[in-house]
């Protein structure tokens, strides 16, 4: 919300400058996002009258204007459209400079000498207004200065409101929240009643109290159609940020941005019977000022007459009896519409206005006969007019109960770390306007009529918070109990896990968990289900259930900004499922593509392949356990390139997959060179246990070597874990030390030479010991595989 | 005699001539070898009358031990020689780089989080984390939102089809953690959290740490000390903050915290307050008995200012030339 501080000074005084005000606000809760001064460096720059206004002899879109200052009558060219006589308007005369910066000089245009300059809104910094000079109220007094005339400068505060301090959008609520903050006393908000001068009195019929607990309406006829809203008014309304737009349609806005009511004003010739609020119903349709049409739902109040609905109650009035240029008659109302029956309908039809905002947040239930009276004596003074009696309907049953709240003395104490004197908390409650009743151990304290955020102890201990300062609350560190932490092994820690990818070279990214449908479905292979209703963009519209497409456009962008060498991991979540069944997953994947080692001297630059990645994921997987009770095996997954995909399997589950991005997909994103990826279920992946010692045996090994050749679909490690089994007591370890296919081999087959480490915990082996194993092992072969010995 | 010291004499200009061990070896087998000059003469001692025999006998001993002690001298010096132009030739450009890679890095949100949940598990706080697609329940209805309050305009939240949504915030996990653990707690929940909006300075998805301690006796001068704590230890440096009255739903008294910049403007990089008993109750425990506070604060915030980032839209634009500047 913006405030004009002159506006502001006008109900509350304090000796703060400007500054200093806004500090206060922002220590109050009410957080200042800037303070702008309006009308800034405008000194010299005076209240001029247009005299006469003829045609440029030599431009068509020019007049030559004779311009009164009051103390002679100047001549300037002007190009403005909208220049009359006798309309008043500022005027810069040669010597000045405008807030833009520019020095103005006597100057000849077209032939004629232009002595001035009379200026837009634009020009002045006093609007967004560069369609024509500003015209000024009749009542500006010519050769004035214009600061003085218009109150100038004057700081415009924008506040930024909490939605618990529905009592605060109005110059009156924050002049009241300042008053009690600082002690400055606060203009009184009573404001005196208008007489009436005709009896007129237009019919309204509340049937639900409960939605409309008060209604406070006035008949005003005979309003001079052709009246203009008074300067210092459309003045005021422009630094709230409003534009004045019809006196009965800026009046009720005025009272609104004054008071906290919102107002509506209807032509009330155009209303057809009696005024009646009610709960839509099934069909009701109404065209609201906007001028769009919309299906009320029946959770909704409306205003109805005979013709049906003619507004949403406090959201926005009907076209079909808004007041116009033609209007002469009007019905002014105020009502109190109870949050309950607000809340979040504004919203449902894609509205959001400056009436439906204070209605949610609650107006004061009492201040609808003060704002119409004070809309009533505005209007007559703007347009004339003769006011009927102020009619108000309420039903005090249905208005909002404000429970009287116990605080207490030791409550207060315990939940701030602060004794506050008794004197001090009863003044901060009074000053707030609550009534205040002291107990044995504290106070009983009613709140007013407007304000809807008190309903128990702890918010009268914010109040007092608040009002008495947070910067008086101590800063004390709790004493407390010190339980030592619990340090598992049963799992590796993610960081030390990232700490390992990050030794072997790769950058951590952070892709979002959004992605569009198509590239989600190209890495998982089916329509994900979990897919948002209201998403930024399609391209961010379904949860993913793979961190590689982000990963893969990680790494497509890098490549597209001369990055070669990519090495990326992620730790996130994945999501699967729906809506009602759903999981998420930790993962943390991995994508290498380009050269294995950055290009060196020394080097060949060879690309990246599985068998690097797999020694990457092998080193996370290394953290959390013994590599032999993990196997790789071949599998088929949409995204990875058929044959150079393995899936990774430990204690008979899946933990994690790796393999080469389909070249198809490493395409679409335009990857040019061999893209790796791995990803691995965290949790799954790093489960752990302490490791438990076996004694390293003293006596020395013994190496035999043996080469087979088998049919090439036999994996290398089901050869291991046969031989393993073998002769399980003597193998220490099989080392690969060489495939090999080619010539010399039948197609088909290949040859693996195996090194075997064998040895015994408690004698040395012997040769024949060593002899009867090979031989053990070879038979296994031939057995399982029917394995050839090579030689 | 006379001669003999000649041959020594001639015999040490060939040993320093000798430019190589090779020729050294044939200086030395020209006078001490089997057939040398030297041996030789011990031969023709026989020739000489037998009172003349030992002295000339000591001579040739002497002469063939100072040609053997300067031939020593000659190959050591040699030997010297070539293992300086040996290792001379094996000297490499030791500022070429090393083989191999180097190391990658951590994202800076991820240094960041870890540098703030190290601070706070260091305090005896628990971790803990929570669905990221949540229930209406415990993003916002647990927390003292009802359904249409107007802090859920706040929110800008990101919906399902079926009434679940993005979390809009990582509070629902302090929320399971009360019903789970009961309190006394002391716990942080770092993740991800969502929300509708994108621009220059808000990306539709970025990270928070909640904190939120229960127990007898908690206050509001406890949460200050322990931000102002907190803030100063991740910052490493003192800092000055403010701790200015807001509203959360879900706190009672509510402050944003502030902290001091070296340019004296004020930041804002933290939301907190004390458990509002609503919560409290929401979860089983007893807000008479138990008070507590909890805290919020977005972790690119933070790694903007300890980091020096500008434009937070770089933290997920994952461009290697920016992260590489993070290890």
């Amino acid at each position: 919300m913006k405030i004009a501080e002159s506006w502001l000074r006008e109900w509350v005084d304090p000796d703060l400058d400007s500054e200093a005000l806004g500090q206060q606000l922002t220590m109050a809760g009410h957080e200042v996002n800037k303070i702008t001064l309006h009308g800034a460096n405008l000194d010299g720059i005076i209240v001029a009258e247009v005299v006469e206004v003829a045609k440029h002899p030599n431009a068509d879109r020019l007049s030559v204007c004779k311009v009164s200052t009051g103390k002679k009558v100047i001549d300037i060219v002007c190009g403005a459209p909208n220049v009359v006589a006798g309309m008043k308007s500022p005027l810069a005369t040669p010597g000045l400079k405008l807030p833009n910066g520019i020095k103005l000089r006597k100057t000849r245009i077209r032939g004629v000498m232009s002595n001035g300059m009379l200026c837009s809104a634009i020009e002045l910094g006093l609007g967004d207004d560069a369609d024509g000079i500003i015209a000024l109220p009749n009542d500006a007094p010519v050769g004035a200065a214009l600061t003085a005339y218009l109150g100038l400068p004057d700081a415009i505060i924008d506040l930024d409101l909490t939605p618990n301090r529905g009592d605060c959008f109005s110059v009156l609520g924050i002049a009241r929240d300042i008053s009690a903050m600082t002690g400055a006393s606060l203009k009184t908000a009573e404001v005196p009643a208008v007489a009436a001068t005709i009896e007129d009195v237009h019919e309204v019929k509340i049937t639900l109290p409960e939605g409309c607990p008060s209604f406070a309406g006035r008949v005003i006829r005979n309003i001079d159609p052709s009246a203009r809203s008074p300067g210092w008014m459309v003045e005021r309304l422009r630094r709230a940020g409003l534009r004045d737009i019809h006196p009965v349609v800026d009046i009720t806005n005025y009272v609104m941005l004054e008071l906290g009511q919102p107002l509506h004003a209807y032509d009330l010739g155009l209303v057809q019977g009696p005024i009646r609020p009610r709960l839509a119903r099934r069909g009701d349709k109404v065209t609201l000022l906007d001028e769009k049409e919309v299906s009320v739902n029946k959770d909704t109040l409306v205003i109805a007459d005979d013709s049906g609905p003619i507004g949403l109650a406090g959201i926005m009035g009907g076209l079909s009896t808004a007041v116009s240029e033609q209007t002469v008659d009007v019905f002014l109302e105020a009502a109190f519409w109870p949050p309950e029956f607000m809340a979040g309908r504004a919203r449902s039809y894609g509205l959001h206005t400056d009436a439906s905002l204070r209605f949610e947040r609650g107006v004061d239930p009492e201040g609808q006969v003060r704002a119409v009276e004070r809309a009533t004596a505005l209007l007559l003074d703007a347009a004339g007019g003769d006011a009927g009696p102020l009619m108000h309907k309420v039903d005090p049953k249905c208005l909002p109960t404000r429970e009287t709240v116990t605080l207490r003395r030791s409550r207060l104490a315990k939940l701030l770390g602060l004794d506050i004197e008794d004197g001090r908390i009863a003044e901060i409650l009074t000053r707030l306007g609550f009534a205040v009743n002291p107990t044995d151990d504290g106070w009983d304290v009613a709140p007013p009529s407007y304000r809807f955020d008190i309903e128990a102890e702890v918010d009268l201990i914010e109040e007092i918070a608040r009002v008495h300062g947070y910067d008086s609350i101590p800063e004390t560190m709790a004493k407390v109990e010190m339980p030592l932490a619990a340090v598992t092994e049963s799992c590796i820690d993610l960081d030390q896990a990232a700490a390992t990818i990050v030794a072997r070279d790769y950058q951590e990214v952070i892709t979002y968990s959004f992605i569009g449908a198509g590239v989600d479905k190209l890495f998982s292979g089916v329509e994900s289900e979990l897919v948002l209703s209201n998403p930024i963009s399609s391209e961010m519209s379904v949860m993913r259930a793979s961190l590689w497409p982000g990963m893969v456009a990680a790494a497509a962008a890098n490549a597209a900004r001369q990055q070669d060498r990519i090495r990326i991991f992620e730790v996130g979540k994945s999501f699967h499922g729906n809506e009602s069944r759903r999981r998420e997953v930790l993962r943390f994947a991995g994508l290498a593509t380009g050269p294995a080692h950055p290009e060196q001297w020394d080097s060949e630059g060879q690309s990246v392949d599985f068998f690097d990645i797999k020694s990457d994921v092998a080193a996370i997987l290394r953290l959390a356990g013994d590599a032999a009770q993990i196997s790789y095996e071949p599998v088929e997954h949409v995204a990875l390139q058929p044959g150079q995909a393995g899936q990774i399997v430990r204690d008979g589950s899946v933990i994690g997959i790796l393999g080469k991005l389909h070249p198809s997909l490493a395409k679409t994103f335009d990857l040019r060179r061999p893209v790796y990826i791995f990803e691995l279920d965290a949790m799954a992946a790093l489960a752990s246990a302490a490791p438990e010692a076996i004694p390293v045996s003293k006596y020395p090994a013994i190496r035999r070597d043996i080469a087979v050749v088998i049919d090439d679909k036999i994996s290398v490690d089901e050869l291991v874990r046969a031989v393993t089994a073998a002769v399980p007591d003597l193998i220490q370890e099989v080392r690969i030390f060489d495939v090999y296919k080619g010539p010399g081999i039948e197609a088909g087959l290949k040859s693996v030479a195996l090194g075997l480490i064998l040895q015994e915990t408690s004698r040395t082996l012997t040769d024949d010991d060593a002899d009867s194993a090979m031989t053990k092992a070879v038979r296994k072969l031939q057995e399982s595989f029917a394995a050839e010995l090579r030689d | 005699m006379q001669e003999l010291s000649e041959l020594v004499q001639a015999a040490a200009a060939q040993i320093d001539a000798a430019r190589d061990l090779a020729a050294l070896d044939a200086v030395r087998v020209t006078y001490l070898g089997k057939k040398g000059e030297l041996t030789a003469r011990l031969k023709t001692l026989s020739q000489l009358p037998v009172d003349e025999r030992p002295a000339a006998g000591e001579a040739i001993n002497q002469a063939k031990q100072e040609v053997q002690s300067r031939v020593n001298i000659r190959r050591e010096a040699l030997d010297a020689a070539a293992l300086q132009k040996k290792l001379a030739e094996d000297a490499i450009d030791v500022s070429l780089p090393g083989r191999g890679y180097s190391i990658g890095g951590r994202h800076p949100v991820s240094r960041a989080g870890s540098r703030i949940e190290k601070i706070f598990r260091h305090a005896g706080f628990g971790v803990r984390s929570g669905p990221e697609i949540e229930d209406d329940f415990h993003n916002f209805t647990a927390l003292n939102i009802p359904e249409n309050h107007p802090a859920r305009a706040m929110h800008d939240t990101f919906y399902f089809p079926g009434g679940n949504l993005l979390r809009t915030h990582t509070s629902p996990v302090q929320i399971r953690s009360m019903v789970e653990e009961g309190v006394p707690i002391r716990i942080i929940s770092p993740g991800r959290v969502y929300r509708r909006d994108s621009d220059q300075t808000h990306t539709p998805m970025f990270h928070q740490v909640e904190g939120l301690v229960v127990d007898r006796d908690v206050s509001f001068a406890n949460l200050k000390a322990v931000l102002h704590q907190f803030v100063e230890r991740f910052f490493e440096r003192s800092a000055e903050l403010r701790f200015r009255p807001s509203y959360f739903p879900f706190t009672e008294p509510s402050a944003e915290v502030d902290v001091l910049l070296p340019d004296g403007k004020w930041l804002e990089i933290l939301g907190c307050g004390m458990v509002h008993p609503n919560v409290l109750v929401s979860t089983g425990i007893d807000a008479e008995e138990f008070t507590g506070y909890a805290f919020g604060m977005g972790v690119e915030r933070l790694a903007m200012l300890r980091y020096g980032v500008t434009d937070l839209r770089t933290f997920f634009e994952n461009d290697l030339r920016f992260l590489r500047q993070f290890r």
